[in-house]
């Protein structure tokens, strides 16, 4: 603790600080300093010094929350849950702070680490990386620089849905200061941070289905045509945790839920995001087709393997399928080899030609 | 407190949609002149609908990153931010006032500024392409520009930028012929060595970011190259002529400066980041007379 805190503690008691169980006023007869268990009053400057001395957590706890931590109430939550600091008192809180405290929003994993004089730093990275040392990892000081780096999964592919769990690893941003880790975490999950403080604080703005559809214009006017089942798969294939870490809040409308499971993510989900509207477009126009009936044969272990190839790619599981691993139907001699047999030379299953 | 945000299309597919929105909003945040400078998008996120609350500021100023006024200035925008009743237009004709409008999700001052693509100064960083291009800061001698964009039929409103930027570069009369050549209409980007008698030709996109116009349609109409993925040259040759084809104007840097000069009109306190951003990216003044 610094001198210049305890004074600047002393001049805003004329004001009085009541924060995280610190209490300090001037009255008529001197300064009372309070912490749980110890209670002085009628102090001068050499005992409101002493008292300090005696409660230098409290002091430095104050001095950041009141001076460097970020101003926005949507941070400030934010990092005082990383640290329980509604539930923990300083002492307390301090000692895990030591050794840093671990918190995980999304894939990543956050920790909070106590330095000098109240200061914490702040240590972001991939929670597949936890433990491992910063040497090991790629290391970064810009919040800015996340922005690439969750632009590409860990194959080069283009991640459009920011909620992803397809976080690459292999990096971290090892010393970050408040405002920077709640800077880089707006660049990994964009808003995650403003609407989960909204939920906490009963204010999330939820927009369902229907409303998020009728608003649509333009191409996507036409994703109101579609029914409580098709928003159920949509759901149940976009918004479940294997695709997109937010917890689904939005419902079919504001009476009838959708019954797939929102998730378990931290952050809420407040309204169908714009990949899922852009899917739905397509749907709606894929459901306003009529069902046919074809006729195919197909051996037992064909129709078992067209299965599998779906299951394969829905589950994005293609590039696990070894080159020779012909026992898994969605193996690429596999599916060559179907192919080859089922279909006519102009491409039709079985022969069979589409009809419109 | 106030704020800058940029808001842009983005993209699903590419990746690289983004990255002059993002280039454009560092060179701002540079300055200092904001206390905060976020993007938002229409396509990736924080989407529109959500970038207000992630600024702390009270006075905010939104600066559509678009080539023209038209469907996402009038009306995209307006209401995914949730201040159409205040800032939305019936009639989206050239000639831009700024409006001021009160969201219903966050406490905050919206200040709605214009477009960029139809802001005065395009007409510099249009320029300013043309030079990086040719890695000539004197170009314009001997040289024909072209500015591009899509027809009357996908924006009439961007067709009209496109025609006022290539008559304000035509007046100053810095290059020997100046055209506007669009994709889907006469006169086209197709047959562009028909429309000039210069031998070097300087073809500028009007579009934000690079994507499949710029980087395979254009080209291949031009017959800079039959296909796009072998790339081709800078210059290329096309009957005859030499072709420097730019890219997208909007990965220029100086298109930081036009973000500025939309907010700075709507009212924002921007000091000297005006000059500050044109000395950072090599900014051209236009004519005392301009
Ligand atoms: S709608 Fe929400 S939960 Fe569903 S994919 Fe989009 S962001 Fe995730």
């Amino acid at each position: 603790m610094q001198p210049e805190q305890v004074d600047r503690l002393r001049e805003a008691a004329d004001a009085g600080v009541s924060f995280d169980g610190l209490d300090v006023e001037r009255g008529d007869d001197g300064y009372r300093f309070a912490v749980p268990g110890d209670e002085r009053t009628g102090l001068d400057a050499d005992g409101f010094r002493a008292a300090a001395a005696d409660a230098a957590g409290y002091v430095t706890n104050w001095c950041f929350w009141n001076e460097t931590a970020p101003s926005y109430d949507a941070r400030r939550s934010f990092l005082r849950w990383l640290e329980s600091a509604d539930e923990r008192a300083v002492p307390d809180r301090y000692e895990s702070l030591t050794d840093g405290v671990v918190r995980h929003w999304g894939e990543l994993e956050l920790t909070a680490t106590l330095g000098d004089d109240g200061h914490r730093t702040y240590d972001l990275r991939h929670e597949t990386d936890g433990g491992r040392p910063v040497a090991d990892l790629d290391a970064f000081e810009d919040p800015l620089e996340a922005r690439e780096l969750v632009t590409y999964d860990e194959k080069g592919r283009y991640r459009p849905l920011k909620t992803a769990p397809t976080l690459r690893t292999g990096w971290v941003f090892p010393g970050l200061s408040a405002r920077e880790l709640t800077e880089t975490v707006g660049h990994v999950y964009p808003a995650t941070v403003e609407n989960w403080h909204r939920e906490r604080e009963g204010d999330l703005d939820v927009s369902h289905w229907r409303e998020t559809a009728e608003r649509q214009t333009g191409i996507y006017d036409i994703v109101d045509e579609l029914d409580r089942e098709a928003v159920e798969r949509i759901a149940a294939t976009c918004c479940v945790d294997s695709q997109c870490l937010k917890r689904r809040e939005w419902e079919y409308d504001e009476g009838t839920e959708v019954d797939v499971d929102g998730g378990d993510g931290e952050f809420p989900c407040r309204e169908p995001c714009s990949l899922v509207v852009a899917a739905a477009r397509k749907w709606t126009t894929l459901e306003r087709e009529e069902t046919h009936t074809y006729e195919f044969e197909l051996t037992p272990s064909e129709k078992e393997q067209v299965e599998e190839i779906i299951d394969t790619v829905a589950d994005g599981r293609t590039d696990d399928v070894r080159e020779a691993d012909v026992y898994e139907g969605a193996n690429r001699y596999r599916a060559r080899y179907l192919r080859e047999k089922l279909f006519g030379d102009e491409g039709n299953l079985a022969g069979v030609p589409t009809e419109d | 407190m106030q704020a800058l945000v940029i808001v842009a299309h983005g993209s699903h597919l590419n990746p690289d949609s983004s990255t002059p929105t993002y280039r454009h909003a560092d060179t701002v945040r540079e300055t200092g002149a904001f206390d905060e400078v976020v993007t938002g998008f229409w396509k990736e996120e924080p989407h529109f609908r959500e970038v207000l609350r992630t600024v702390e500021s009270d006075e905010v100023y939104v600066v559509p990153l678009f080539i023209s006024e038209g469907y996402f200035t009038e009306e995209v925008i307006p209401r995914e931010l949730r201040v159409d009743d205040d800032v939305g237009l019936d009639d989206p004709d050239p000639g831009w006032e700024p409006r001021r409008g009160a969201p219903e999700d966050v406490d905050k001052s919206v200040h709605y500024c214009g477009p960029v693509g139809t802001h005065d100064a395009m007409s510099d960083v249009i320029v300013q392409r043309a030079e990086s291009v040719t890695g000539d800061t004197d170009v314009g001698d001997g040289f024909g520009l072209t500015v591009v964009g899509h027809g009357t039929e996908r924006n009439e409103n961007s067709a009209k930028a496109i025609e006022y930027h290539a008559d304000r570069i035509r007046e100053r009369g810095r290059f020997d012929e100046v055209k506007a050549l669009f994709m889907d209409e006469d006169p086209e980007v197709d047959d562009v060595t028909d429309f000039f008698e210069s031998d070097d030709v300087v073809v500028v996109p009007l579009f934000i970011a690079d994507g499949y116009h710029t980087q395979e349609d254009i080209p291949e109409d031009m017959g800079l190259t039959d296909d796009y993925r072998k790339g081709w040259e800078t210059p290329g040759e096309v009957d005859g002529h030499h072709i420097w084809y730019s890219g997208a104007v909007g990965t220029e840097d100086l298109m930081a400066d036009v973000v500025l000069e939309r907010a700075a009109e709507a009212g924002a306190d921007v000091g000297d980041a005006i000059e500050t951003v044109r000395e950072l990216t090599g900014g051209v003044r236009p004519p005392a007379d301009d």
